[in-house]
């Protein structure tokens, strides 16, 4: 049994860039829940607190730490981003290559890519280049590049912000099968909706810091603080 | 204008009856520019997107440079690879000067900075937009240096077309380290000064419309082969 | 691993080169645009075996390679540089094989009366004293050490005909060319002007003068000096040049008619 890179415990945390402060000074502990939605306004930190979990940005102060060493827990998780970035590569080799950098050979991953690839619904554009997708096809190609190497945590930065509502449900059904195969999901959203749909555990952002923490349910039912009621009732929060 | 006619008409005669000193030296122009080019790109490529994706104190100055080499003088880099090659400076045991190796060397020299140059304008805005993913792929430098070189290929082919460009085109370098030798290292560029210096401008025309249309015949061969301007976007 | 691959092809390219029984002879643009070595190279080829690879380029540039040790012989025709050339040691001797003549060019309507000039310095003289556009060499070259040594003789500095005397740095043909562009007087010689293209107004307007001619020598590179040149095949390439063979095809050479070469070695 392989150790799990969880539970991650953030601890006084700060990105900050250009000696401004983006967010922190965070504490946070991220256990074994299945699905941990990170929500808040607007510019509230959502980005950049997922970040700083996955490692694009580095803690200016404080210390972000996963219960095995980064270079071994590193590998183990993987980042969907809100814009996808799309490689000059046809479908099945822009999945294939999250395989073959991590040492997969290229016959193998390119197999393992074009099975993902009909499971997730690209079977009809496995030759095709991943540039001429619509957006709700290259969201899905980019949560397969992510899955494909089977991460314990998966953070997604508001996957579906660009999204029409049947693009949304198919990427929430591949969520929902990757829970069901114990991959962990970190996603960011604005979306209530989505979050009520989806979430486990909430944390609320709000102005670079962590709000309020809890379970969905009573999160949602009776959140703590007058903020996150406000936001939950749909008002302006700043 | 009537010379340029005369030129056209010796040109097609040239070409027609194939004639075997055309031959002869355009067959070295290829084999001298190709090589020089496909040296130069080993070099170029890699370095260029090296200098993209890395970070360190001298990489500005190593850009400017860069940038500025492009500007070389071929006779500049004929003189000094002349006086490194001949019999009495450091490289002349070799016995490489007047050889096609010699223009081959000095070509490498002139190309090579063109196509740094360009592929790491290339590379650096590829990067910009592979940045996040790369990072999150948890890949290694080599690993990023050598994506970034296989999804700009098209732009790097272009890099290296401009390359052979200048290299095709070049007299003054290969004139001095290749001494324009009848049979030996005559090539169409040195055949056309050397006619222009004969004051047989209808002939040196005729070499020099060779010369175009075997850029132009080049560059279509080489994007027919890599389907670019061909296919959609990739 | 590609560029390993193409340092052995390149590798494999100059050594195919160096190969054959070869020489490389450095000689000046007069000899080449004269059309002989189209004659000699194929019977040197024939009777000796030896490919004689040229490098075409001014005097100066000749005796430079010859000093660097880059082609094993060299022929060109400059008395004092040639002395003062083995005097340095590079080269072991010289040895005259031949000689053509200097002409004077200039516009066919002749505002400076060359034709009735009885010296080749008078010829200058009159040039000067009219004030008529002059294009001279100007890279130290055989041709323009020869074209000084007569303004000298004609007591004239050049660089007091201002405007008029234009240096152009370049070979005889780029030369002609300009002297074509201008209409202009200029030194060349014979055998450059008689398959020059692109003569426009230009004609012949003087020659014959002793003064004027123009011994062409070969220079073998001393071997004490570099040991790889192939000296055997230079003195090989001498003697031929100096023999009855030689002489024939050179006095019987002719562009439109005109004798351009008169052999002029002695053999052994």
């Amino acid at each position: 049994m392989v150790r799990s890179i969880l539970p991650l415990r953030i601890d006084a945390a700060e990105v900050r860039r250009g000696g401004a402060r983006l967010i922190g000074p965070i504490d946070l502990t991220l256990g074994k829940t299945d699905v941990t939605i990170v929500l808040g306004p607007n510019g509230s930190g959502k980005t950049s607190l997922l970040r700083l979990m996955h490692g694009l940005e580095r803690a200016a102060k404080g210390r972000v730490d996963w219960s095995i060493p980064e270079a071994d827990a590193r590998a183990r998780r993987a980042f969907v981003f809100q814009t996808p970035t799309m490689m000059r590569r046809s479908v099945t080799d822009s999945i294939a290559y999250a395989l073959t950098v991590s040492g997969t050979k290229r016959s193998h991953a390119r197999d393992r890519a074009r099975e993902m690839a009909r499971k997730i619904g690209l079977a009809h554009a496995l030759d095709r280049s991943a540039r001429v997708l619509s957006g709700g096809e290259k969201q899905k190609l980019a949560v397969a590049r992510a899955l494909i190497r089977e991460p314990e945590v998966l953070f997604l930065d508001e996957p579906c912000a660009n999204l029409d509502g049947r693009a949304t449900r198919e990427i929430e059904t591949i969520l929902a099968d990757a829970k069901a195969r114990r991959t962990r999901i970190v996603m960011s959203t604005h979306d209530l909706g989505q979050a009520r749909r989806l979430a486990d555990d909430v944390v609320f952002m709000l102005n670079g810091c962590v709000h309020e923490t809890g379970v969905a349910e009573s999160f949602f039912s009776t959140p703590e603080t007058p903020e996150a009621r406000a936001f939950l009732n749909g008002q302006i929060v700043e | 204008m009537n010379e340029i006619v005369e030129g056209l008409l010796a040109a097609a005669g040239l070409i027609v009856s194939l004639d075997p000193e055309l031959v002869d030296i355009t067959f070295r122009s290829l084999q001298v520019t190709i090589t020089a080019v496909v040296i130069a790109a080993a070099i170029g490529l890699p370095l260029g997107a090296w200098l993209a994706v890395m970070r360190f104190r001298a990489r500005r100055l190593v850009i400017a440079v860069l940038n500025a080499l492009m500007g070389l003088p071929p006779v500049v880099v004929g003189l000094i690879v002349y006086v490194l090659l001949s019999r009495s400076g450091p490289f002349g045991v070799f016995g490489l000067l007047f050889t096609p190796t010699a223009m081959i060397i000095a070509q490498v020299i002139i190309v090579t900075p063109l196509i740094a140059s360009i592929a790491h304008q290339a590379i650096r805005d590829l990067w910009a937009e592979y940045h996040d993913l790369l990072i999150s792929l948890n890949t290694s430098k080599r690993q990023r240096v050598a994506t970034l070189l296989w999804d700009a290929r098209r732009a790097l082919l272009t890099a290296c077309l401009a390359g052979f460009g200048r290299g095709i085109g070049e007299v003054g370098a290969i004139m001095i380290v290749g001494g324009n030798i009848d049979h030996a290292t005559r090539v169409l560029t040195t055949a056309i000064a050397l006619e222009t210096g004969k004051g047989n401008f209808a002939l040196a025309l005729g070499l020099g419309f060779v010369l175009i249309a075997l850029a132009i015949a080049v560059n279509l061969v080489i994007h027919s082969l890599s389907r670019t301007e061909r296919s959609g976007i990739w | 691993m590609m560029s390993r691959a193409f340092l052995v092809l390149a590798f494999a390219l100059s050594a195919s080169v160096a190969m054959a029984d070869t020489i490389r002879m450095a000689v000046t643009t007069s000899f080449e645009n004269s059309g002989l070595a189209d004659v000699l190279l194929p019977e040197i080829q024939e009777e000796l075996g030896i490919e004689v690879q040229l490098l075409v380029v001014g005097t100066g540039q000749a005796l430079r390679l010859g000093e660097a040790g880059d082609v094993d012989a060299v022929l060109v025709h400059s008395r004092p540089a040639e002395e003062a050339f083995v005097a340095a040691g590079h080269a072991t001797h010289w040895r005259e094989i031949m000689y053509n003549d200097f002409v004077l060019i200039g516009p066919s309507d002749d505002p400076a009366d060359l034709a009735s000039a009885d010296t080749a310095a008078e010829a200058l003289d009159r040039i000067a004293a009219a004030g008529a556009p002059f294009v001279s060499r100007g890279d130290d070259s055989g041709t323009h050490q020869k074209e000084l040594a007569l303004w000298a003789s004609a007591d004239v500095d050049p660089e007091s005909l201002g405007a008029a005397y234009n240096s152009v740095g370049s070979g005889m043909g780029a030369a002609l060319n300009t002297a074509s562009g201008l209409n202009a007087y200029i030194l060349s010689d014979r055998a450059t002007w008689l398959t020059f293209g692109n003569r426009g107004e230009l004609a012949l307007l003087f020659s014959g003068d002793p003064a004027l001619f123009n011994p062409y020598s070969i220079l073998p590179v001393n071997p004490e000096r570099h040991a790889h040149v192939n000296f055997e095949a230079v003195v090989a390439l001498e003697d031929w040049l100096a023999g009855p063979r030689a002489a024939d095809l050179i006095n019987s050479y002719t562009v439109e008619g005109e004798t351009l070469f008169v052999h002029s070695a002695v053999p052994r």
